[in-house]
């Protein structure tokens, strides 16, 4: 067992309400620079819906992530190492800015330099990529609150897959937010992918970044990631990607999006995993088995074994406790809620989800019953099969059965904390045996998910500089990371010096 | 031998080779950020996937006749029983069929620059430099191939090739240049201005050819920097701690 450190997040998509603030408080960090204009480290999409860039879940167009072959070897889908070469002088799958949307500002000055006239001066819209008018026809979130209707929404690649029937009645059914950002895997396909080894996890606590010094403009990382999650900046020729905002979690303090988060819905702490057992836990051969091989990655914090383990590994006290307080592993394994979006990619993510359960609510109230009763609300998720399959489509690589089970949890807790808050004389105990949960777990769930306040939702050890030095020594890389090795980018090879995540622009540089 | 000749086949060329290694070796060391292919793909990706292609390919296929024509003295192929006229056939051959990919290639490349306005925008006036350069390079190579092959007659290879393997082991030909064909010399003096300008222009992302891909391991892990801010310390600035990073 080698343990090893990652900061994971955990979004409960039943509180978000669609607002976008995370994305923006997100720009305004990372982003708002030339080149970037078009990316988005956050996004919101609204599901159904096409997602950003339109359509990414369609890895038979996209080509993200991994294949497993017959004999059980993963390769990236986008094809092997040699192909990766081959095709390294036009990336035959690169989504076009028109994929993402084409970036435009308004021309302001005509608001206030416009001559007297008749009428009252517009500032058109100019696009950021040619510097000519245009029209705005798309956006990261154009068919946001499902905007556009059936024929945008149909178009989504988790609804393609389901079956017509189920097409045709979703679009009276529900709808609910999704927010992205990386997912920092445990098996990136974006860093398998770099031919030159600019992309990395960090052995400390697991964000993935690229080394901005490093990084040639290959492109490769783009087409590789199934999420979308690598912005080529077409400005200084260079890929970029969500940080995990390592500069705040070094500090201890949770990322911008989290912050600045409306809902209070997102989890950030520390897990611990396995990294000798990351690759065969995502080559496992039926896809429906990638969830529980994912989960069981995830290290309980309090086994005495794991902790010891850890402790040989050189993780430090501090780190092992706030592994041990937090939300993410109670999220993930005590209270089984959190699922990871889309296990099918077999590239382990690191941001999980709780499902949403209002849509269920939602249309158990439009039928004029009581959408707060367990009784009703475990009958609809048993009958209303299509929320159901889409999530599972999300999140369980089409698999029900974990989905259920999480939405029945959220039900049952509803329903028993109703009871609780009504001040009703015997709360129905029995509501929680039927999930498999005790009346204590109910209450902590409940507690997390609905009251916890900041220091519970976030989890952050501060990191240890002199750690760092440490780490290094244990074995992470291969033979060839050293010295005049070929193994670039492991531990050493580059004299442990580590580029930021953001370019430094050089004051008077064109471009 | 005249001045002329002095400042054309030795001076010039030495100055340039110069240029080329110091600028290189500057731009390496201070400019990490900056060494990117500089890829406008996500701007226009329907004629680079034509053109892209075609050109590197075939410029690496000209470039291997290259470094065959030019570091190959005569006496070796001939040992290994290759006769001039095989020698000549192939190289017009293959060189043909590479030349016509690599100037279709870039073409189009060039096509796509000046009228794909997203793709002009962002062209600096150095791509514009690299892009003369280039063009006229391939341009006189071409010709040298039609001209000194098929029409008329010169054998570079006991006259440019002689000439360059000298300037490697200073042993100084330039009456060979001088007696050469205009078209070679424009060549020449095309190619060394070129060699000159490179270190300057993204064409540096020709020495980051990622061929270590091929067996480094999938995922690097690296430790978190522990410097401030990722830089380097400057001289008479570093840390107190005199760790050397
Ligand atoms: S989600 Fe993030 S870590 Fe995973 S493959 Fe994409 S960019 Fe890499
Ligand atoms: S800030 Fe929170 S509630 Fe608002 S869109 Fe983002 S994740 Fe949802």
């Amino acid at each position: 067992m080698r343990v090893m450190a990652q900061m994971a997040m955990v979004m409960n998509l039943d509180k978000c309400i669609g607002c976008h603030t995370c994305s923006v408080t997100c720009k305004q960090t990372w982003t708002n620079r030339a080149g970037m204009e078009y990316a988005w480290f956050n996004n919101v999409e609204t599901r159904p819906g096409q997602g950003y860039p339109r359509t990414y879940e369609d890895q038979e167009k996209w080509k993200g992530g991994w294949t497993r072959h017959p004999n059980g070897r993963l390769s990236l889908k986008a094809g092997g190492r040699l192909k990766n070469l081959a095709t390294i002088f036009a990336n035959p799958v690169m989504p076009s800015i028109q994929d993402y949307y084409e970036p435009w500002t308004y021309d302001y000055r005509m608001l206030t330099n416009a001559p007297l006239q008749e009428h009252t001066p517009v500032a058109r819209p100019k696009s950021l990529i040619s510097g000519k008018d245009m029209r705005i026809t798309w956006s990261a979130n154009w068919d946001d609150n499902l905007a556009g209707g059936p024929e945008l929404a149909t178009q989504d690649p988790v609804l393609r897959k389901m079956s017509e029937k189920v097409k045709l009645e979703f679009e009276q059914s529900f709808m609910f937010y999704l927010p992205r950002i990386c997912e920092h895997c445990l098996n990136p396909a974006c860093a398998a992918a770099c031919p030159s080894g600019a992309i990395y996890k960090r052995s400390e606590d697991g964000i993935v970044l690229v080394d901005q010094d490093k990084c040639r403009g290959w492109r490769k990382c783009v087409t590789a990631c199934p999420y979308k999650k690598i912005y080529f900046n077409h400005k200084t020729g260079k890929a970029e990607k969500c940080t995990f905002c390592y500069p705040r979690i070094e500090v201890g303090m949770p990322t911008v999006c989290s912050e600045t988060c409306v809902g209070r819905l997102r989890y950030l702490g520390l897990v611990f995993y396995d990294a000798d057992k990351v690759l065969e836990a995502a080559s496992v051969e039926d896809e429906h088995d990638l969830l529980d091989a994912q989960r069981d990655l995830v290290l309980d914090p309090n086994d005495p074994e794991v902790v010891r383990a850890a402790e040989s590994e050189g993780i430090s006290r501090d780190w092992i406790e706030a592994a041990q307080r937090s939300p993410i592993w109670q999220l993930i394994h005590r209270f089984r809620v959190a699922l990871p979006l889309h296990p099918e990619y077999r590239t382990m993510p690191m941001v999980w989800y709780v499902p949403p359960l209002s849509p269920v609510v939602d249309s158990v109230a439009q039928t004029g019953f009581d959408g707060e009763d367990g009784d009703n609300l475990f009958a609809a998720i048993e009958s209303l099969r299509i929320p159901v399959e889409y999530l599972a489509e999300l999140f369980t690589a089409g698999d029900p059965a974990p989905v259920t089970e999480a939405l029945r949890r959220l039900a049952a807790m509803r329903s028993y904390m109703r009871d609780v808050n009504l001040g009703r004389e015997n709360p129905d105990a029995s509501v929680a045996e039927a999930v498999g949960m005790s009346v204590e777990d109910v209450h902590d769930m409940h507690r997390l998910l609905a009251l916890a306040k900041y220091e519970d939702r976030y989890v952050i050890p501060a990191a240890h500089t002199e750690q760092a030095h440490r780490l290094e020594a244990i074995a992470t890389g291969c033979s060839l990371d050293g010295e005049g090795g070929p193994g670039m980018g492991g531990p050493g090879s580059s004299g442990g010096k580590v580029g930021l995540g953001m370019p430094r622009l050089r004051p008077g540089s064109k471009r | 031998m005249n001045t002329i000749d002095l400042v054309l086949w030795v001076i010039a060329p030495y100055t340039c080779i110069a240029v080329f290694a110091v600028g290189h070796y500057w731009r390496y060391r201070y400019d990490q950020f900056g060494w990117t292919t500089l890829s406008s793909q996500l701007r226009e990706s329907r004629l680079l996937r034509w053109g892209s292609p075609l050109f590197h390919f075939g410029i690496l296929a000209v470039i291997g006749g290259h470094v065959v024509g030019l570091f190959i003295p005569k006496s070796w192929t001939a040992a290994v029983g290759i006769t001039d006229e095989m020698y000549h056939v192939g190289a017009v051959g293959m060189g043909l069929v590479a030349g016509v990919a690599t100037v279709t290639g870039l073409v189009l490349l060039i096509i796509r620059r000046r009228l794909v306005g997203p793709v002009f925008r962002v062209t600096s006036r150095m791509d514009k430099a690299m892009y003369l350069a280039l063009g006229l390079v391939i341009l006189t190579g071409m010709i040298n191939t039609v001209h000194g092959n098929i029409i008329g007659h010169y054998d570079y290879r006991d006259g440019v090739a002689v000439w360059m393997r000298g300037l490697f082991v200073f042993d100084l030909h330039p009456e060979l240049m001088a007696k050469a064909p205009l078209s070679f010399q424009a060549h020449t003096v095309a190619a060394y201005l070129l060699f000159a300008l490179w270190p300057f222009t993204r064409l540096v992302h020709v020495f980051s050819a990622p061929v270590a891909y091929l067996w480094r391991p999938y995922l690097p892990y690296r430790s978190r920097d522990t410097g401030f801010g990722g830089r380097r310390e400057r001289r008479g600035w570093e840390r107190i701690d005199g760790s050397t990073r």
